[in-house]
């Protein structure tokens, strides 16, 4: 306790009126900083974007071909839920509740989902470039989808993302195969054995769709590889919802067992953490909800690598910080994303995806010149 | 605090550890001496459970390690690994709050208590005042005291110390020891330096090969016979001017 008269904070103590007494006051000027590393405040940063993704989506519901105010998303959702609300012609009606707001939603769900995937693929195999689509997993849950279909266990939502599901654990388990048994410890080669199993995924979810004569094979396969939001239904959504529930809850208890990954799995297993279960539970978690959102969407691209790599210049590490700022983060961000692909070229659309790779690129080029990544 | 019997490991038919005995007696520092791959880290992993022995028998506080949980464990022994490095942009004081990690359960948030502990381990390594700043920023010497106090912030019963000396200058070197000791808590250190280990020790056990060669004070241990035995170098012991305990100076090989 003697040391505490050389602390260079020692002189603020007594002019500060709230200081604490008693022995746990001694260290008070250390604790300051153990409460606030990063800039802004949780609550209101989280508060903001809450905000700006109810703001976003009632907006971006209002853009398109057919000129509809938010008043009338609003009397469009407030009948649903039983609210008082202005008469809405039956034409907008469908527009609003039929086309757009399912799409904007599932925009909101895949990007939020996404963003949350790539922090928890990030930590846990501790490579900064992780992502369900450079790591192939979102390739290989299109690959199961395509082939649920094609094998006619019908179109369904349950066996799209059941097929998945098998497809995108498929995929990683061969990822994790070529990259060797220390993959965790060698990004580079990871990133690598993931882009060569997405071309082979993308090559056979092509060769099927296009060998049992699809119809619309073209835009099939752009649906699967590079993702759309164009055929998103209630549907689609009544699936993929619980699964992304059920996975950022699990998440989210996981958030400071996450943490101790940041100095590696050793150091992990030495603080108490059963390195092998976690990794195990997190990575099939994640598998299944980038198979419920590749139902969704198809594979999109990037938004699970970017997006936490801005929350975290927001929130500093700490995953009890970042996963929420990232899921809300990406949200939006893919709300926009959509919104720009539907309609900067109409009445053409861009694949979602397109936009996204136009986007990530450059995000992954930087994180790769920055980074020392080992491997 | 710590028995280790009779623990062999080998890896692709090779023996890295052989019948190897040791122990550290509550509250004390022994040194793991030895040459580059005789086992020192393999041993220190074994008792960290970080690796599985093929035959013999861990304890740490009177309990087999290999039945605590993970958590039970880690309240018990803490690691220092040689250079610890993350690619995240963490504070010193996240850095430090990972060792309250153990003691957490299912908290969400940090508690008092951890709070507490951890600014009380910055001020042990003499890091006051440092919570704030980034890990990317510190050097060498400061991060394997942030290492230390992170250990510290574990409130083990038992640390671990794999050449915790490596890379850091000599003022930083003796710095980190005398944190050590001065923690009070039983070591267990490998080192390469027999100078430190002398200065620092109560006992060092020095492995050859995967076998235990030689254990005691370091007095009786660092002879002129030892080190040529197992270092294969000529060298005077004398005893050290202040402390009096065994101060080594080198002859150049031979020509």
């Amino acid at each position: 306790m003697a040391r505490r008269a050389a602390d260079p904070d020692s002189r603020t103590d007594a002019a500060d009126p709230t200081r604490p007494t008693g022995p746990g006051a001694v260290r008070r000027a250390g604790h300051a900083g153990f409460r606030a590393a990063h800039p802004v405040g949780l609550a209101a940063l989280l508060v903001a974007l809450l905000a700006g993704l109810v703001v976003s989506i009632g907006v971006a519901v209002t853009i398109g071909p057919a000129d509809i105010p938010v008043s009338t998303v609003w009397s469009v959702v407030a009948d649903r839920l039983g609210l008082p609300h202005a008469e809405v012609p039956l034409l907008r009606e469908h527009i609003v509740w039929r086309l757009r707001l399912p799409r904007v939603l599932g925009a909101a769900a895949v990007g939020g989902g996404l963003a949350a995937v790539g922090a928890v693929m990030q930590t846990v195999t501790r490579n900064p470039l992780a992502d369900p689509y450079l790591l192939g997993v979102s390739s290989g849950a299109s690959l199961g989808a395509v082939a649920v279909l094609v094998l006619g266990f019908g179109g369904g939502v349950a066996a799209l993302t059941g097929g998945a599901f098998a497809g995108a654990l498929a995929a990683f388990a061969v990822v994790a195969a070529v990259a060797g048994r220390r993959a965790a410890l060698a990004p580079t080669r990871v990133v690598l054995a993931g882009v060569a199993v997405a071309q082979l995924c993308g090559a056979a979810t092509s060769f099927v769709i296009i060998w049992v004569a699809d119809p619309h094979a073209t835009q099939s396969i752009t649906f699967w590889l590079s993702g759309s939001l164009a055929r998103v239904d209630w549907a689609a959504l009544a699936w993929a919802a619980p699964v992304l529930a059920a996975v950022l809850a699990l998440v989210a208890a996981y958030a400071r067992t996450l943490n101790a990954f940041a100095f590696g799995e050793d150091a992990a297993a030495t603080l108490g953490v059963p390195v092998g279960r976690v990794r195990w539970l997190l990575l099939v978690a994640t598998a299944l909800l980038t198979a419920a959102l590749v139902a969704v969407s198809g594979a999109v691209g990037f938004v699970g690598l970017i997006l936490p790599h801005a929350a975290r210049f927001l929130t500093g590490a700490d995953h009890r910080r970042l996963l929420p700022v990232a899921v809300l983060a990406g949200a939006i961000f893919l709300v926009w994303v959509d919104t720009a692909a539907r309609t900067l070229f109409a009445p053409r659309e861009l694949p979602v995806g397109v936009l996204t790779a136009l986007l990530g690129v450059p995000a992954f080029v930087v994180l790769l010149r920055r980074r020392k990544v080992r491997g | 605090m710590l028995t280790v019997t009779g623990v062999s490991w080998s890896v692709a038919a090779r023996r890295i550890l052989d019948d190897v005995t040791c122990a550290v007696p509550a509250g004390g520092l022994v040194g793991l001496l030895g040459p580059n791959g005789c086992g020192k880290t393999t041993l220190l992993r074994i008792v960290a459970r970080l690796a599985a022995p093929d035959a013999g028998l861990v304890t740490v506080g009177g309990d087999d390690v290999a039945t605590l949980s993970r958590g039970t464990l880690a309240r018990r022994a803490a690691l220092l690994a040689q250079h610890a490095d993350t690619e995240l942009d963490l504070t010193v004081g996240e850095v430090v709050l990972l060792g309250r990690t153990p003691h957490r359960g299912s908290r969400w948030s940090d508690s008092a208590a951890d709070r507490v502990a951890a600014a009380d381990a910055l001020a042990r390594v003499d890091l006051d005042g440092y919570a704030d700043r980034r890990w990317h920023t510190l050097s060498g010497g400061e991060r394997q005291r942030v290492q230390l106090a992170r250990a510290l912030a574990q409130q083990p019963l038992l640390l671990l110390l794999d050449e915790p000396t490596n890379h850091l200058d000599i003022g930083h070197q003796l710095h980190l020891l005398h944190l050590v000791r001065r923690s009070g808590i039983t070591a267990l250190a490998a080192l390469h330096d027999l100078n430190l280990a002398a200065m620092f020790c109560d006992a060092v056990v020095v492995l050859a090969a995967g076998r235990v060669v030689a254990a005691g004070t370091p007095a009786e241990v660092l002879t002129p016979g030892l080190l040529a035995d197992v270092y294969g170098v000529r060298a005077d012991v004398v005893a050290h001017p202040v402390t009096g305990r065994p101060a080594i100076t080198y002859h150049p090989p031979a020509p």
